[in-house]
């Protein structure tokens, strides 16, 4: 097993695919409490808004992003030392139900001192033109005694 | 794109900067953070138990709970915060987040949005207008737990 003691600049992070429904849809929209019509109307969504099919939210494409990097960290050996410090995202291209999405990340960066390293890493959320819809960013702080948790 | 003087904003745009709202107070349940996770398809189980909170619960935590009539014919929730601004249609945006404590079953939080910041530039195809919402996310103590930066892009 990888350690973040011994992490290089390069190393890749597990990458997972994402094949939405609209029962996962609804679901995620739901617990917002978000009533957009481009996640659940499909006449609306394709005829009024001309999107290709039912539109996936956008944090919820930027939360799968998010997985990446926190459940990579949680299976460190580290992991209780190892805290999800900042996070950048942007959702760029639509992706629509009956896509798969790809998502991944590459350690960037890693800056070591004497109270806490810093590892940057790059995300992203793809689709199957390999394009990246959502790319994005994390800094994890390794502090060298306990974090909360 | 290149920064120009103000073209389209008005003083009245650019006097909205600062402008904060009205705390909101909510209590963090397990319920909702199981949902959350269950919705999000996360894999570890703290959260699918409700232990802990994923990193963007606060996302669904302090999304408005509007009323069916404060919604527009699309569905969405009429933004009362944000100012009308000159330009209307909303681009890609991007979020910065910074974390400082973990969100559990039982917290009292209080979420304050603040507009931050007001600008526009030159794009290809016409002035853009940029502004900046912080979500800063307390305990009740004052302590942060979540800061969020919102940049919006209209066109």
């Amino acid at each position: 097993m990888s350690t973040v003691e011994s992490l290089d600049v390069g190393a890749l992070l597990p990458s997972r695919q994402h094949t939405p429904d609209n029962a996962e849809l609804f679901f995620y929209n739901a617990a917002l409490w978000n009533a957009h019509r481009i996640h659940y109307d499909l006449p609306y969504a394709t005829k009024e808004e001309g999107y290709d099919g039912l539109v996936i939210a956008g944090p919820m494409i930027g939360d799968w992003m998010t997985q990446v990097v926190d459940d990579w960290l949680q299976n460190q050996p580290e992991a209780d030392t190892l805290m999800l410090a900042e996070l950048d995202y942007s959702n760029r291209i639509a992706a629509f139900i009956g896509e798969t999405l790809t998502s991944g990340g590459i350690v960037t960066e890693v800056t070591r001192s004497a109270d806490a390293d810093k590892i940057h890493i790059d995300l992203f959320v793809k689709n199957e033109r390999d394009e990246i819809i959502t790319p994005g960013k994390a800094v994890v702080l390794w502090s060298h005694g306990t974090v909360a948790k | 794109m290149t920064d120009t003087p103000a073209a389209l904003l008005r003083a009245e745009d650019l006097a909205h900067i600062g402008k904060a709202s009205e705390p909101q107070r909510e209590i963090v349940n397990r319920r909702d953070i199981r949902k959350y996770a269950i919705a999000t398809n996360q894999r570890q189980q703290r959260y699918i138990n409700g232990d802990v909170a994923p990193p963007l619960f606060h996302v669904a935590l302090f999304w408005p709970v509007v009323e069916l009539d404060e919604l527009t014919p699309d569905g969405v929730a009429i933004d009362r915060f944000v100012p009308t601004f000159p330009l209307t249609r909303a681009m890609a945006g991007g979020l910065h987040i910074e974390y400082h404590q973990p969100i559990k079953p039982g917290d009292e939080l209080l979420a304050v949005r603040t507009l931050t910041n007001v600008y526009e530039k030159a794009g290809r195809s016409g002035a853009l207008i940029f502004y900046e919402v912080v979500l800063a996310v307390t305990a009740a103590s004052g302590v942060p737990v979540v800061t969020e930066t919102t940049t919006r892009i209209l066109r």
